[in-house]
């Protein structure tokens, strides 16, 4: 099965295009990482234009769209999150979100991405890959956090400890989506699709005024 | 031929918008609001607004293709605000529609969210009139503006130069103890109270003062004193008559520039549009005045004036029409898009 790959939960945007069995390694036939800061929106449809291109494939081929949830800035995160329900619903496809930071690295290690605000994202896993704790958003010198780290090496002073760089990868949404991609329910029809809610770990930046002060003194 | 299928969606504030258009026909109009949610704040919190239109977004597109009784494969073209309107939320509406245009393999439009209020109107009567003169008044914006080809030439004639016209009755609102928004709560009080009982200033009437743009703070600010001065005095509050007061001086300030900016520039046709036209007292004034002035009023009905989906299909329609060429893969959303650019 033909998998198309979506995450914008870092200013590096991914579209990647997987053949998927179970059991197997993913086949990654196409991968674009566009370094694309805040234009995510502008940029995210071309690349997966790109990648079906690149791999010589219609998006009618697809059989599965996975997309990374985050944790990671929020208004570049809903971008991807909402292409891939988009594109999925179009196409009555199924569609599955996965961590973004499961997709980071292999192995025990401890993903580290920036969270801006001087904080970071982070999440804890072992040997065979499976998350053991997190995510969660904190700053790097309250972490009490043990390596080996990857993700973003900006982080590595005030970690104390080497991050070894590593991204989001095409292969890594789909190690994160493969029990998922291989439960039959989610191609049936038999359960209907979890609605996408991306992992915010952050409350919306609103705080209700106390009083209101008289018109006139503002 | 039938005419093309236009799938519109609108995320430029707290509404998410999501309509179906076939030429100037109104198939359907589904919209989620996340306006509850920002009661609590006096004002609409951007991130909450971009959660909600995430959250919302496919459930809204499956009620407008079902309320339309067709098929997502039907679509023949996407249309979206690109804006203005804020950052984070335009953002999702525009990815979705980007989605949906790529998933579907059908052309895109980028559309001013100023513009399709304009373009909402053709779908209750008919082509527009061109050149009409339009006046645009939201939470948002408040914008006269002279349009000879709405597919492509919009002139801005003039705006607002600190609220908007919907902000000044959020803040009276406030000032009278009222819920957020304050367009409705205000209009309800006000047809108890006497719309000549307090002279408010009228802002930005004078000779030498710009003909067509607005001024609603000094009004607000003086609401607000008039109304602090009595509390001060520990005298009752006539509610019905400020709210009246001050509705009649925001009514005749619009009206009197619109129906000027029509006889200055020998138009016509005068349309109105923005969550603000629903307001009874500026449509019973608009007709008084227009009437007099043997210009044509054109306002859309309440549901079509405040922020949908339709609006920006019925804009997108018009620029298939008009065969204006799609936007680019790179399409993006500008949160202060200039009023002049139509289609982006
Ligand atoms: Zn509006």
């Amino acid at each position: 099965m033909l998998v198309l790959a979506l995450d914008t939960a870092t200013p590096t945007l991914l579209a990647g295009l997987a053949r998927w069995s179970p059991g197997r390694e993913p086949e990654v036939l196409a991968e674009r990482a566009v370094p694309s800061g805040t234009r995510h929106a502008e940029l995210l449809t071309p690349a997966i234009r790109g990648v079906l291109a690149d791999a010589g494939v219609a998006l009618a081929d697809v059989g599965a769209v996975v997309t990374g949830l985050g944790p990671g800035p929020f208004t570049g995160l809903r971008v991807g999150v909402v292409t891939a329900a988009a594109i999925a619903d179009a196409r009555g496809l199924p569609v599955v979100g996965v961590c973004s930071l499961d997709a980071v690295g292999s192995g025990a290690r401890t993903v580290v991405t920036d969270a801006r605000r001087k904080e970071l994202y982070w999440a804890t896993y072992t040997a065979d890959g499976a998350r053991a704790d997190g995510p969660g958003v904190v700053r790097p010198e309250a972490a009490e956090l043990t390596g080996p780290f990857v993700g973003d090496p900006a982080f590595a002073e005030r970690l104390g400890a080497p991050v070894s760089a590593a991204e989001v990868t095409t292969a890594g949404l789909l190690r994160a989506a493969a029990p998922q991609l291989a439960d039959p329910a989610l191609f049936d029809g038999s359960a209907p699709p979890a609605p996408l809610v991306p992992l915010y770990l952050r409350r919306p930046d609103a705080t209700p005024p106390t009083s209101f002060k008289p018109v006139t003194t503002t | 031929m039938t005419e093309p299928l236009v799938l519109g969606f609108e995320t430029s504030c707290d509404e998410t918008g999501v309509g179906l258009v076939r030429g100037h026909t109104l198939l359907s109009d589904a919209l989620a609001t996340s306006m509850a949610e920002h009661e609590r704040f006096g004002g609409v919190v951007p991130e909450i607004a971009s959660r909600a239109h995430l959250e919302a977004m496919v459930p809204t597109v499956h009620r407008a293709l079902a309320e339309a009784g067709v098929q997502a494969s039907d679509v023949d073209a996407v249309a979206v605000t690109a804006g203005p309107g804020l950052t984070g939320a335009l953002l999702v509406g525009l990815a979705a529609a980007k989605a949906y245009a790529l998933a579907l393999d059908v052309p895109l439009y980028g559309v001013n969210h100023l513009a399709a209020h304009v373009a909402v109107d053709e779908l209750q009567h008919g082509p527009l009139a061109e050149p009409s003169i339009a006046m645009l008044v939201s939470g948002g914006h408040s914008s006269l503006l002279l349009v000879p080809d709405l597919a492509r030439e919009v002139v801005p004639l003039g705006r607002t130069i600190d609220d908007a016209a919907g902000e000044a009755f959020d803040k009276v609102a406030r000032v009278l103890g009222m819920p957020f928004p304050g367009g409705p709560p205000i209009d309800r009080a006000a047809r108890e109270g006497d719309g000549a009982a307090i002279a408010f200033p009228r802002g930005l009437t004078g000779p030498r003062d710009a003909p067509y743009d607005f001024s609603f703070s000094g009004l607000k600010t003086a609401v607000a004193r008039w109304v602090e001065a009595r509390s001060r005095a520990g005298e009752p509050v006539p509610v019905a008559d400020v709210a009246a007061s001050f509705q009649e001086a925001v009514a005749d300030v619009l009206t009197a520039k619109a129906v000027r900016a029509c006889r200055d520039h020998g138009v016509d046709h005068l349309v109105l549009g923005g969550g603000v036209a629903a307001n009874s007292r500026l449509r019973a004034l608009a007709e008084e005045r227009c009437a007099a002035a043997g210009i044509v009023l054109r306002v859309p009905s309440p549901r079509l004036c405040t922020d949908n989906g339709a609006m920006v299909a019925a804009l997108g329609s018009r620029l298939v029409a008009a065969g204006v060429a799609p936007s680019a893969p790179e399409l993006g959303a500008d949160s202060s898009l200039p009023i002049d650019v139509v289609g982006v």
